[in-house]
């Protein structure tokens, strides 16, 4: 089994658009949504929920109000800053480390489980996927990111799919890493914008650090033909593959509109473009 | 006034709306709270004059007095230290400094050590008083470089926050404690979806905020039929335009390139001290 990343540094140069047209033209894959902060890939493939099943992140601390002396050394003690003087606990920067359950010396505090979302399993029109939902202002999007990538697996195993097509989020940090430890292949999406290409170095950075394979596809190419030749320069000299040089195109955002996928819902050069690209993808896997 | 710039989605707009508004205001603190991906400066321009590495501490054991009991991997809710027969394994990158392995420990044999995660670089542009942080490569946790950056908000001036996207942990950390935030969204369908995320947080921390739709036209009405709904107040419209999606590649922000936009961005300022001021 293969399994492929989508990732960009930057946010909002279309990983998402070109995952779910990737769903489309992949003939026997399992996808994984591991945007779990924002996630939008179900918008465009509109998964029927078979499995729910109820994430917990982090513990969080409770204090039981009765019996606490006030103390404060929960207070003294607690290094996020969770613990307010009058000894409440604001839940929003606890980290769960158990401290201040530790040093309580009338039992007071206990740690819980927190709610932290849902991770699912679906199926779609294209194929099963793994998806999750964090909910309001919890934390362990990493953890989260862990727990779909191992649905997807067993999805996979399950169905008898030999490829996994994630859909990562932006940045470098905890949830992106996550999403891209012992896959096969990363693809990062970037555009022609200063912008981008500071993030694409970054991110390039970081999946050489993690070792995992990376090519570039560099969407909206014809905005600023000169930054695209900057990019295809610096992956030439940095031995990158440069797998698909996509035009700028209003049917990305009318598909979206549409939820349909860029390929179901125009044959334009776009979506062409983008087939040939999925062609040389697969090859790359294969190998 | 301490205002941020939030999004939910990736690439709505939030870097540009909160470089030209730092620019746009007289003698602001502009900060770029993105530490996996700071892009402020990419238009901001300004001259790094000095850095400064962020330091979070990790347990150093001492294995004279350690007898490998297993307490400390016990309570440590991270998995960043593990013991075994006859050695104690640190993962100083799961490590959330929490102190508990020391608490625990019966042999007094945890000692601290500084590990840099990050940096966090200063510099100065046309009065803007500018910071942004760089988290390391490989390294996991943006947090403490966020929690560095915000103990340099300057409460005298005008603070502007540029946050990353999403809406979990790093966001919740660079907006918490503004007067006011900003919401960036894209008249889509993939925009209107996170910003719904998006008003969720800021709601549960209890900021008043409003929404900005960028690249308006490029979609449809649902995020104007939202936001009426919601009585939440549209502050700005960008439209889209390829001049200014030009300007943008290029790095020029854009009330630089299109005049007329500094003074848009100054009613902006206006708009967001009299929306707070209800």
């Amino acid at each position: 089994m293969k399994q492929l990343t989508v990732i960009s540094g930057k946010g909002g140069t279309g990983k998402t658009s070109i995952t779910a047209a990737f769903a489309s033209l992949a003939k026997n894959a399992v996808f994984a949504d591991c945007d779990v902060d924002a996630a939008d890939l179900h918008l465009i493939l509109k998964p029927k929920i078979i499995k729910t099943m109820q994430f917990h992140g982090l513990k969080r601390a409770v204090v039981d109000k009765d019996t606490c002396i006030d103390c404060k050394k929960c207070y003294d003690h607690c290094v996020f800053g969770a613990i307010d003087e009058g000894i409440n606990i604001i839940t929003e920067s606890c980290e769960g480390c158990g401290v201040c359950e530790y040093v309580c010396p009338v039992d007071a505090i206990q740690m819980v489980d927190r709610d932290s979302g849902y991770a699912y399993l679906s199926e779609t029109r294209f194929g099963p996927m793994a998806h999750a939902a964090l909910n309001t202002a919890e934390e362990a999007s990493g953890k989260l990111v862990t727990v779909v990538r191992n649905n997807a697996i067993e999805l996979a195993e399950n169905n008898n799919k030999n490829l996994i097509i994630i859909d990562g989020p932006p940045g470098i940090g905890c949830p992106v890493i996550a999403s891209i430890t012992d896959v096969d292949l990363v693809l990062i999406v970037t555009e022609p914008t200063l912008s981008a290409i500071h993030d694409l170095e970054r991110i390039l950075g970081v999946a050489k650090h993690f070792d995992v394979p990376a090519i570039v596809c560099i969407n909206k190419y014809d905005i600023n033909i000169d930054n695209t030749q900057n990019i295809k320069q610096y992956c030439l000299k940095n031995n990158i593959e440069i797998v698909g040089e996509l035009p700028y195109d209003v049917n990305v955002t009318k598909a979206m509109i549409n939820e349909k996928t860029i390929v179901e819902f125009s044959d334009d050069d776009l979506s062409k473009k983008i087939k040939k690209m999925w062609g040389e993808i697969e090859e790359i896997l294969i190998k | 006034m301490i205002i941020s710039v939030a999004s939910g989605k990736g690439g709505t707009g939030k870097t540009t709306v909160a470089t030209n508004l730092a620019l746009s205001i007289e003698n602001a603190q502009f900060i770029d709270c993105d530490v996996e991906e700071p892009n402020a400066n990419v238009f901001l321009k300004a001259k790094i004059k000095d850095s400064k590495n962020v330091l979070v501490i990790v347990p150093d054991v001492d294995k004279n007095k350690c007898d490998y009991c297993g307490k400390c991997s016990e309570f440590c809710m991270y998995n960043a230290i593990a013991v075994v027969p006859s050695n104690v394994l640190v993962f100083p990158d799961l490590c959330h400094s929490c102190k508990g392995c020391e608490l625990v420990c019966p042999r007094d044999a945890i000692n601290w050590q500084k590990r840099s995660v990050g940096k966090i670089e200063h510099g100065q542009k046309n009065g803007i008083d500018f910071y942004h942080g760089l988290l390391n490569i490989g390294e996991i946790m943006a947090i403490p470089v966020i929690k560095a950056l915000k103990k340099l908000v300057d409460p005298a001036k005008d603070v502007i926050l540029d946050a990353p996207p999403g809406t979990s942990c790093p966001v919740i950390e660079t907006i918490g404690g503004s007067d006011y935030c900003v919401l960036v969204t894209e008249p889509t369908a993939f925009g209107l979806h996170d910003l719904k995320l998006a008003v969720e947080v800021v709601k549960r921390l209890s900021i008043s905020f409003g929404v900005i739709i960028n690249c308006d036209g490029i979609g449809d009405n649902r995020v104007d039929d939202f936001c009426n709904e919601q009585k939440i107040p549209i502050l700005l419209k960008i439209p889209h335009s390829m001049e200014i999606a030009q300007l943008y590649s290029k790095g020029i922000p854009f009330i630089d390139g299109i005049p007329e936009w500094d003074k848009k961005f100054k009613d902006l300022y206006k708009t967001i001290k009299k929306e707070k001021g209800k």
